[in-house]
């Protein structure tokens, strides 16, 4: 690269590097390893932790279960108003998370639209666990239904020809072909959604609250002692940002690997 | 027994046809592209169906749009070799070919695809993926793939058209003779009247979404129903063996007769040549020029194809010359008659076999 704009170019790279990266050093670099221990020893960093691990994972196996059968059908069907349920789908996207939290809350909390029902069935959502996995699952679902679409939309139709004449009905096409196919996809739109449900914070806080134990995950934990214990809330960031880091590196790594059919791109 | 009628609107013009292929026997369907060729095999395997028709195959019923009867692709046990083959990316060759065999376990299926593309002599490639195969490979396991359930009826989309052209005449061989070990109607498509020759029974062209013509190759290039017909069936081929004789190629036919050719050959091979380029002259004459290629030949029959007329004849090997109206009167060209068909070396074209 040669010349001024190749110079720009170098440059813009550098300042955005730098800029990215930053934060994530500085967390690490004002954290001493005795903090870190010290504050994951501390009462509720662990069960914060634990719960941000057993919510997300909740959230994600409901969001994979429901998700990838309603992508696939958007990606291999066309039928009316298809555009504008991809729209609706999209939605939470863009939306606020306090707006996704007061959404939520109108729509099943105790005077919302579903609550008389919910309340009928003995069942309690706001400001419990149950609360925290379904904020999750709203705020994190649009991601991986977005790219598993997209992923099924790129696996070769003919594959699906070729295996509904070979024998195979639409299910098992769906379950020994497409999904097999679009692999990288389903992988690369999980990771989105995991690291989106890790991070949830406007829509849990508001939803289900910060009660330590039973709705406070790493965010909220996060939240709380940043105030008074600013070491403390440091030491958690760091085990959040290594966390996300080896969920984007194992995905890389999934995604290259020659069984979900990447080494064929 | 294949039997299919079909009619539908497909975007810009409408498919209309009805076909019937024989047990055991291989129906060409030549074309060009867009002439509705790939919707007919769409439409027998089930993954199209049409407004209206009625696909049998031997006693099976497989699609009857006034009685509602639409069999899922799934249960119609049609083998459907497609263009560029199709095969599963994320699968082994051997999984491809074990895809359709289902109710076996595990070790039993992979037996049996092995001993399938074993048939195929690429039994050491099973544990390739599709990427890691030449075309000519693709093509095989493609084929042993559509092969492993026992199909009623064989659908082949281009099957020839993915392969480098020095390897489509030996692989074109080759999957003539699965046809006809397979025992069973095949349905085939393609852009180019001399593939459709060398692997069809019977060869109908088509156009628009219709069979224009119907025949054996012979037949249609020596009778042409329309000017499309007779420039789309190109060169005629003869088949012979070849050797070198000074400087030039000589060539045995089969059934009696020799041609040369400027073009290198040894063995088996295909000879092919345009109508235009041959010429008719009196028996026993010989014309002066340049054309080393004189050949006894006798017409069957002469079809007129705007302003000009195809001749066929039998040399003994069907051969078509295509004349101006002109050299037919001069020539008393009728059917019965005798005559020597003449052409140049160097128009003759070889492709090995």
């Amino acid at each position: 690269m040669k010349g001024w704009f190749g110079a720009l170019l170098v440059a813009a790279l550098a300042v955005a590097l730098l800029f990215l990266i930053l934060p994530i050093v500085a967390i690490f670099v004002d954290t001493q390893p005795q903090d870190l221990v010290a504050s994951l020893g501390e009462e509720g960093a662990l069960e914060a932790l634990r719960l941000s691990l057993v919510c997300s994972a909740v959230a994600l196996g409901i969001i994979v279960l429901v998700g990838t059968p309603a992508a696939y059908l958007l990606a291999t069907r066309r039928f009316r108003g298809r555009a504008a349920v991809v729209t609706l789908i999209e939605l939470p996207l863009v939306l606020p998370p306090a707006v996704a939290g007061i959404g939520l809350l109108a729509a099943l909390g105790p005077n919302g639209v579903l609550g008389g029902l919910i309340e009928d069935a003995g069942v309690q959502i706001v400001l419990t666990t149950a609360g925290v996995i379904l904020a999750l699952t709203f705020v994190a679902a649009p991601f991986y239904v977005r790219q598993a679409q997209a992923g099924f939309e790129a696996v070769d139709r003919t594959w699906l020809d070729a295996s509904r004449t070979l024998g195979a009905g639409e299910a098992r096409t769906f379950l020994r072909v497409a999904i097999p196919a679009a692999g990288p996809g389903l992988v690369s739109g999980l990771a989105l959604a995991w690291g989106r449900a890790l991070g949830e914070f406007g829509a849990t806080l508001m939803f289900a609250g910060s009660f330590r134990g039973i709705t406070q995950t790493v965010p909220l934990a996060i939240y709380e002692r940043f105030s008074t214990d600013f070491t403390g809330a440091l030491a958690l960031s760091a085990v959040l940002v290594a966390l996300s880091a080896a969920l984007l590196l194992s995905v890389k790594l999934l995604s290259g690997s020659a069984w979900l059919g990447g080494a064929a791109r | 027994m294949l039997r299919v009628e079909a009619a539908t609107r497909l975007g810009a013009f409408a498919l209309d046809v009805a076909l019937e292929v024989p047990a055991g026997t291989c129906l060409a369907l030549a074309g060009p592209s867009g002439a509705g060729k790939t919707s007919v095999l769409r439409v027998v395997s089930g993954l199209v169906r049409p407004d209206r028709g009625v696909v049998r195959c031997g006693e099976d019923l497989w699609l009857d749009t006034a009685r509602g009867i639409d069999v899922a692709p799934e249960r119609r046990r049609c083998g459907y070799v497609f263009q560029e083959y199709a095969l599963f990316a994320h699968m082994r060759a051997w999984q491809n070919v074990a895809y359709p065999l289902r109710g076996l376990d595990r070790a039993a299926r992979r037996a049996r695809a092995h001993e399938l593309l074993e048939r195929f002599g690429i039994g050491h490639l099973a544990d390739r993926r599709p990427h890691g195969l030449s075309g000519g490979e693709r093509q095989r396991v493609a084929v042993a793939r559509a092969l492993a359930r026992s199909p009623a009826a064989l659908l082949l989309d281009e099957p020839l058209s993915a392969l480098d052209p020095r390897l489509r005449a030996h692989a074109g061989r080759e999957l003539a003779a699965v046809l006809a070990e397979a025992g069973v109607p095949a349905l085939l498509v393609t852009h180019d009247f001399t593939e459709a020759a060398l692997l069809g029974d019977r060869v109908g062209v088509i156009d628009g979404g219709r069979v224009i013509q119907e025949g054996t190759a012979a037949e249609l290039a020596a009778a042409p129903a329309s000017a499309f017909v007779a420039d789309f069936t190109g060169a005629v081929v003869l088949t012979g063996t070849a050797r070198a004789v000074d400087g030039l190629t000589c060539v045995e036919l089969d059934g009696g007769g020799t041609v040369f050719s400027t073009e290198p050959g040894a063995g088996p091979v295909a000879v092919s040549v345009y109508p235009w380029e041959i010429a008719l002259a009196p028996p026993g004459s010989e014309r002066a020029g340049s054309a080393q290629n004189h050949l006894p030949v006798r017409v069957v029959s002469v079809t007129a194809v705007g302003t000009r007329v195809r001749a066929g004849l039998a040399a003994p090997q069907p051969l078509v010359a295509e004349l101006s109206d002109a050299s037919v009167h001069e020539l008393g060209i009728v059917p019965g008659a005798s005559a020597v068909a003449t052409w140049k070396a160097s128009a003759t074209r070889l492709l090995p076999l």
